[in-house]
């Protein structure tokens, strides 16, 4: 998954989904490894997410921890083109969002190794 | 103790064969099947408009008859579900036909209604209910738009209450999602309604197999390490201390590990420290999961507050109508080309005085969804939506789609299917009703008695 030397995908190190409350949307990303998780706390910003879905002009986006699970939740609030029932676009419930998110690219970290699947402990 | 309930379906739509399929592969206590969501109960009051016997779930009553052979070896299998939709009554007569007719005429049948506010909105707006808006704090007397579905969120008491009366099925209009799965619990189990650790780990267990299989590994982003055609349907184990297992039918395709529980976990939440359902206010950040075996994840350590004091009401208003055309646009230049289809229709349009209150032109294939970067697409699909309030207005649009076909660029297909259907749009509007204003009811007969019963 990596594209150059120096940057990873999020895919690399976490699974996500994502879906809608009314007109707005959550995209809930789930580390493979609490090494992983702690990376993302750090690095997978509010602002990091905000620039990955200008294209949606949510008015506000808002990040919460769940660090028991290693999962981080956005909410993309009035993203969705006024909700399912007059949504004018394809995607009308944010389904594609948890797709996109693992897209985005952070900085390669020297012990990437800790944060993927292959490194996990747990079944 | 334990008890085993089960999911076998996440959604209106989602598949036929999977609740007989989970209950051929294992032995539960409990099958729950989940249907509606916010856009179901808007086209579901839809057709209840056009007629009177209809809104509901019939997609249950096919399952039904698809399960009356497990129903009759597994006598411990009871069904809760949310199939009533905006008209339960009939959900359960409907599905007592299904049941005399195997010959299960005797099965108790419990119907929970009060759900639906929509006839009460006039005296509960006299009574001082000003029903505004979550969002914008704007009262529902200011719409005026005719509004076709307001329904309370119910709590999984009543559930409990008729299983208590001994119904083997549980026929709900609206009611929070993870009730179908917390009403069997406090029936099981005898736990207090103020005991919220206990409430909150079943309604964290009801949450996770609501959507059926996304919590087996249906919708993974890993799709690619698991084998989804006989993707296996959740079956949560609960225990009388709260310990709860997801687990799946043995020999089925899917997966459950700390992955897809967790995924599940956070799917559709806002603050993950405050779930808010009817019974108890979920704490999910304290929820531990340890995936112990294969496909059976321990979920743990959910803790719960005392529940909000109003119920939350699913509204919708209708917002006029809409409709979609779609093209396929091929080439090198496919991109540019479609958005001058686009340009070309709309224009046609405003020559004839059509003017639409909304429109929206997608270029599918692309990939420019999320980015602005330069496309290399040798094909794509152009879909064009519109919105407003007037029918003939949507209706003239879906005419001049296929014309392009002799007067737009070359290179254009896809038009064998004929002109999109118009379909109505509804607008959300999530509010508040306090709890004391609103009072569940139950009514459990025998499958003879509903499908005799004339209401």
């Amino acid at each position: 998954m990596m594209t150059d030397k120096s940057t990873i995908q999020l895919s690399a190190i976490a699974t996500a989904r994502s879906g809608d409350k009314g007109n707005h949307a959550n995209i809930g990303v789930v580390a493979f490894t609490k090494t992983g998780f702690d990376y993302l706390r750090e690095q997978l910003t509010e602002e990091e997410v905000a620039k990955a879905f200008a294209s949606l002009n949510p008015s506000k986006i808002e990040r919460y921890e769940l660090p028991k699970v290693w999962a981080l939740n956005f909410v993309l609030y009035n993203a969705l083109g006024g909700g399912a029932g007059k949504s004018l676009q394809i995607d009308t419930q944010g389904k594609l969002l948890g797709t996109a998110i693992l897209e985005i690219e952070l900085p390669k970290p020297p012990n990437l190794e800790d944060m993927t699947q292959d490194g996990r402990t747990d079944p | 103790m334990t008890i085993r309930i089960a999911n076998g379906a996440g959604f209106l739509g989602d598949n036929l064969d999977a609740p007989r399929r989970l209950v051929e592969s294992a032995e539960v206590d409990y099958l729950t099947l989940e249907y509606l969501a916010e856009l179901t109960m808007s086209i579901l009051a839809s057709i209840r408009a056009k007629n009177p016997g209809g809104g509901f779930a019939s997609d249950f009553v096919e399952v039904l008859s698809i399960l009356c052979p497990g129903l009759k070896q597994q006598q411990q299998l009871k069904i809760v579900t949310n199939a009533g939709g905006v008209n339960p009554m009939s959900c359960a007569k409907a599905a007592a036909s299904i049941l005399v007719a195997a010959g299960l005429d005797d099965e108790p049948i419990g119907v929970v209604a009060g759900d639906d506010i929509l006839p009460r909105l006039g005296e509960l707006q006299s009574a001082g209910c000003r029903f505004e808006n979550l969002e914008t704090g704007q009262p529902l007397a200011e719409v005026s738009e005719q509004i076709v579905a307001a329904n309370v969120y119910l709590g999984a008491k009543p559930i409990c209450d008729a299983l208590m009366d001994d119904a083997r099925f549980v026929i709900t209009g609206r009611v929070a999602d993870a009730c179908l799965t917390v009403g069997p619990a406090m029936k099981q189990f005898g736990w207090q309604w103020d005991d919220w650790n206990k409430l909150a780990a079943a309604t964290v267990a009801g949450h996770l197999i609501e959507c059926g299989a996304q919590v087996t590994g249906g919708y993974s982003t890993l799709w690619d390490q698991y084998d989804l055609s006989d993707v296996g349907y959740p079956i949560a184990e609960l225990s009388a201390d709260g310990g709860c297992v997801i687990t799946k039918p043995m020999g089925t395709g899917g997966a459950v590990n700390r992955q897809t529980v967790v995924e599940q976990l956070v799917y559709e939440i806002g603050d993950p420290a405050h779930y808010l359902t009817p019974d108890v206010d979920v704490d999910f950040t304290t929820v531990e999961v340890q995936a112990s075996e294969y496909d059976r994840v321990n979920v743990l350590g959910a803790t719960g507050a005392p529940a909000p004091d109003n119920y939350k009401v699913s509204l919708a208003f209708r917002s006029g109508y809409t409709a979609s055309g779609q093209l396929l646009v091929y080439g090198h230049d496919c991109v540019e080309k479609a958005r001058k289809c686009s340009q070309i229709v709309f224009e046609r349009l405003k020559c004839v005085g059509v003017d639409l209150a909304a429109t929206n032109t997608e270029v599918l294939g692309a990939g420019t969804r999320f980015s602005s970067s330069h496309s290399n697409a040798k094909e794509v699909v152009l879909r064009l939506t519109v919105q407003d309030p007037r029918r003939e207005t949507v209706v003239r649009f879906t005419k001049e789609i296929a014309p392009l076909i002799t007067s737009g660029p070359a290179g254009l297909a896809g038009y064998a299917a004929g002109r999109s259907r118009v379909m109505p749009a509804f607008t959300y509007w999530p509010c508040l009703v306090p709890k004391e204003l609103i009072e569940a009811q139950v009514e459990v007969r025998t499958a003879k008695e509903w499908a005799a019963y004339d209401d």
